[in-house]
Formats: C-alpha cells, structure tokens, sequence
C-alpha cells in the first residue's frame, strides 16, 4: 500500500464547555481551545501504524479550515505524518462548510495523490455530522469501512471489524477504501518534544478549493443556534428510602 | 444520471415548501430479516411530520415478515421491497445503487431513516451520489426544508434551512413518536430490480451481545454504570437492579474503554442516544459527551459518592452515596 491520507479538523478542544453568541448565529470559537478532533487522533495513530508495520509507505494528513489547521496539520506531522495539505477555507464560506465539500476535496486529492487508503474520524465533535468517509467513498465509488474498531490487511483487502448497534460485525472490503475510526480502534500516541521540533520541518503545500475544482456553495443556511432547554435543579435525597419515595411519586416503580 | 431529474426536483421545490402534500419521503426500514426494528417506527412518523406521500423500502435477504409488519402502519403510499442475496449483511456499496434506482423512478423530495449504525452508515453515501448535503440526527422538523438537530454533543441546537433538493435525513429515534403498527393496509409492491451486488465488499461475521433485557434506545428505565463500577464483575448489581425494574443496561464510555462492558452498551455522544422515562446513572461522573447521551430523559437520578459530580446538576433526584452501598439496598428494597 503506497499511501494513505488522512484527514483532521480543528475543533473546540473536547473538554470546553461551549457558549453560544448572544445573536444566536453560533457558537463562540475566538479565543477558545482548539484541539485535533479526538477522532482524527485515532485516525492518524492508525496510519502511523501501517506505516510502521511497513503495510503503508507514506501519509499524509489533510486539513480543510482557516490559517490556524496549520496548527493540527503541525501535531498530526509530530505524530508520524509525512506531509500535510491545508486546504485553505474561511470566513463565511468555512461557517457553511458541510461534509459534502469535505468529501469532494477529500476524494479530489486521493485521485492526485494516487491514495490506496484513507482513513478519517468518525465524526467531527463539533457538527458531529458523521457522513464525511462515508461520502467520500461514495465520490470515488471506492467501499467503506465505517466505525472502525479493528482493521486488518489480507493482501488486496482489508478486514475490518465495526461497531454497531447490537455489538460488532466484520466486514471484508477491497482497497482502495476509506475508513472512519471509532473510539476503540487504538489509543493515540503523544507527540515527543524532538517529534514536535521534526515536524516543524515537514512540508505542508497550502490549496484552495478552487485549485481542487471544487465547489463549496453553501447547501445549508444557518438559521439559529441556541441554547438546548436547561433541566430544572433537582434535589440531594438523604437515602433510599426517600429515592423510592420519589420513584414512586413519579409512577416509575409500583 | 440524475442532473436532469434534479434540476425538475430544484426547480419545483420553490412551489412545494408551501404545499406539503407535494412532498414525497422514502423511509428506508431497518430490520434483521425477520423483525422491523422500532427506530422504523419513529422514522415514519418523523416522514409523516414532512407531509406528503410515505414509501417505505424494504430491503434485504428476506422481507416477507418484515414487509407485512410495515404494512400495518397507518396511510402509507406504497411499500417497495427488494429481496436479493447482494443485501447480506446491509452492505452500503450494495444497497445504495438500489436506492438511487428507487429514488431515479420515483423522484422522492425526501430520503429518510432513523439514526442507527446502519443509516448512519448508508444514507451520508447515498446523500453524496446525489450531490446532496444530509443533515444527520434531527430532533425536528419545522418544514419540508428546515430541520433542527444538535451540534457540540448537545449542547447547542442548529435550525438549518437545506438548500438540496432532495433531503437526505437520519432522524434521531427519541425525538419522535413512533407510529403503531395498526390499521394500514398497505399492499408491496417489488423495488427495481437491477444487479446490485458491487464485489466492493463482503459481509463476514456479526457478534452481537445478547440478553433478555429491553433494548437500550427504545428502553423505559434505563439503568448505567460508569468508571465508579471499578470492574465488569461489579455490574451484576446493575443487572440485578435493571432486573426489578424491567430496565435496559448503558454504561458511560469510562466504562466501555475499561472493558467492563461491551460498546454496544456506551451511551453518550458517540454512543447511543437514550431518552427514557428513568434514567439512573452509577458511578458515572457526567462528562459533556456522557451527558449528550442521556440529558432528555424524563427522570434523572444519579447515585455517586463525589457530591461535585456533574451528573448531580442534571439530575432530578441525587443520592449521594457509596453505590455499593446503595444500589443493593435500592434493589432489595424495590
């Protein structure tokens, strides 16, 4: 296998608790941790994998976003990345940016860069859309290997071990094929310091969409972001004596 | 191959966001080749909140069974349903050339299906060979073309306005009522026939967790347990809790990564999305993407030693104690 290619996003740092504007058109991302999607870490920790088990000879990780995907482009590179391409998108145009468009410069580069894999996060946490693997193997008409706990090499196929909703199922697919990563495919490497200071050597070629030829019109207009309903406090019972009182008020046990 | 159905599609929709009853959704049913499975239910009463004509598309291995429980629900259009071997195991690659000839012949202004692993699976590869954007997970529906959903694991609600002409949604079980399966009379029809099988992939095996306790999504009591569980052993005094109160079993991904319960079981963000009339939560602290999971239930109550625990400032009822201590005193006393 000569190549994979990955593909990371910048996103609110998982831990943050986010605020939404007070003109309800988003959520606030200045001056907020940012952070590589926790799934794309899994992403990438599995490339480096083929790559040290000698089944990849090369990756690179893509970024599609403003100047600052440079930043989580330089920590995929500290994590084993050979090469980035940061896919320059903003202002307007990035707040619409859907998956489809992703998927369209996603599935762009794979053809230029003659890539055998790709493999991405399963979902994004912030849109949390899920959809981005699964619309960029359909693009290549390549096959796909979602939610991925456990993938496998058997000579021109992969065999991938998913998660699904009554437990796992595998699955055998031909390459080239995407994957998402799921949580439980593998525990993510931190980048070293002297990792840190390579990476900062590695190349990162910047493009636009245009110089991929793809369109990234909006397809969706944001009409409001709000805050969910909050939950009324509730109250500390002294025991469980008082909690079957309770459930039992409610007409929750008999 | 569909540019010229698509543009009649763009072209029409202007007209039809006013006139519901030119509206068309094909709900794709989910089932294991004998029983429909209930997110199906709410996907159809999701399909009915659009307006317009509802077609369902069963299709896999064997759908004789499948399809006539389909046929009991209430004011369907038609039912199409493709029985082919190329559907073993629901394979995406399979399936979607399937529904791009269902769709080429019937021009539905929407493709709709509940938000479980499968459709999350299928319907974003469907949406693309469509050059359609999907819109994933909504909790509602305030017109043909605008649809609300969640965004940052809860914690923000996005109203959007699609702009595709076809709308391609996985819709979100809990959000919406299902629909019972009584009174439709529906007749099947057969889906298009066509040579389905790509090579692409191949089902191999499934492993799925069994017991005898309600499923997780579609539960009334839900009872999960945490890191604070300390092993998988420990889980017994959930089971035996979930016992007395005919409740499914969840865990918090805590307890997943531990190996004390299988995935299947995460509840949360990227997990399985629950709203049941009780939730109780065990030795789970409450992180955001926990909380994502489980905050729309009716009744929350929490049982944790750690007062600061998140959970607490969601749940109704709070007991803060050493579950070990009170979760057998709960289920001796029930």
């Amino acid at each position: 296998m000569a190549r994979v290619l990955v593909g990371v996003k910048r996103v609110i740092d998982y831990a943050v608790k986010i605020r939404v504007k007070p003109d309800k058109t988003a959520v606030v991302t200045d001056g907020v941790k940012h952070s590589m999607n926790p799934f794309d870490e899994i992403a990438i920790e599995e490339a480096v994998r083929l790559k040290e088990k000698k089944i990849a000879q090369e990756i690179v990780a893509v970024s599609c976003g403003p100047a600052q995907s440079q930043e989580t482009l330089r920590t995929a590179l500290a994590m084993g990345v050979d090469r980035g391409i940061h896919v320059e998108i903003s202002g307007p145009e990035y707040d619409t940016l859907q998956p489809i468009h992703v998927s369209k410069i996603l599935a762009k580069l794979a053809q230029e860069e003659k890539t055998d894999l790709i493999i991405v996060g399963k979902q994004a946490i912030d849109d949390d859309s899920n959809q981005t693997a699964q619309m960029t193997a359909a693009l290549l008409g390549w096959p796909q290997g979602t939610f991925a706990s456990k993938i496998e090499k058997q000579n021109d196929e992969l065999q991938v071990t998913r998660e699904i909703d009554g437990g796992l199922e595998t699955i055998k697919i031909k390459l080239p094929a995407v994957i998402s990563a799921d949580l439980r495919l593998n525990e993510p490497r931190y980048a070293t310091l002297p990792n840190i200071m390579k990476a900062k050597k590695k190349p990162i070629k910047k493009v636009s969409p245009k110089d991929l030829g793809v369109d990234t019109a909006a397809r969706i207009e944001v009409l409001s972001v709000e805050d969910p309903p909050t939950r009324q406090a509730g109250v500390i019972l002294p025991d469980v004596d008082q909690l079957i009182i309770k459930l039992k008020e409610g007409g929750h046990v008999p | 191959m569909f540019s010229s159905s698509m543009r009649h599609a763009s072209k029409s929709s202007k007209f039809c966001n006013h006139l519901k009853r030119f509206q068309s959704t094909l709900v794709i049913a989910e089932h294991n080749n004998e029983k429909l499975l209930p997110i199906t239910q709410n996907a159809i009463s999701a399909a009915a909140k659009v307006g317009g004509d509802i077609s369902v598309l069963v299709v896999g291995t064997k759908c004789g069974s499948v399809a006539e429980q389909v046929s009991k629900a209430p004011g369907l259009a038609r039912i199409l349903v493709a029985e082919n071997e190329a559907f073993h195991g629901f394979l995406p690659e399979n399936v979607t050339p399937l529904v791009l000839a269902t769709q080429k012949q019937f021009n539905f202004t929407h493709i709709l299906a509940g938000a479980s692993a499968l459709s999350k699976s299928l319907l974003p590869r469907i949406a693309a060979k469509l050059d359609v954007s999907p819109v994933s997970d909504i909790i509602g529906i305030k017109s043909p073309d605008t649809f609300v959903r969640t965004i940052y694991a809860g914690n923000a609600i996005l109203t959007l306005k699609s702009k595709d002409p076809v709308k391609v949604l996985t819709v979100r079980g809990t959000s919406f009522e299902p629909v019972l399966l009584e009174g439709g009379t529906t007749k099947t029809e057969m889906a298009p026939a066509g040579e389905y099988k790509t090579g692409l992939s191949q089902f191999l095996s499934q492993e799925l967790s069994k017991n005898d306790r309600p499923e997780l999504t579609g539960a009334k009591v839900v009872v999960s347990g945490g890191r604070g569980m300390k092993s998988g052993d420990n889980f017994k005094l959930l089971y035996d809790l979930a016992d007395k109160l005919n409740a499914a079993v969840g865990a918090s991904r805590a307890a997943v990564d531990a190996g004390f319960v299988p995935n299947d079981l995460q509840v949360g963000q990227t997990g399985k999305i629950v709203a049941p009339e009780l939730y109780i939560a065990v030795g789970i602290s409450g992180a955001i993407q926990h909380l994502a999971g489980m905050k729309d239930s009716k009744t929350i109550v929490a049982i944790n030693k750690d007062p600061e625990a998140p959970i607490f400032q969601v749940a109704d009822y709070g007991l803060v104690q050493d579950l070990f201590k009170a979760v057998p005193e709960l289920t001796g006393k029930l």
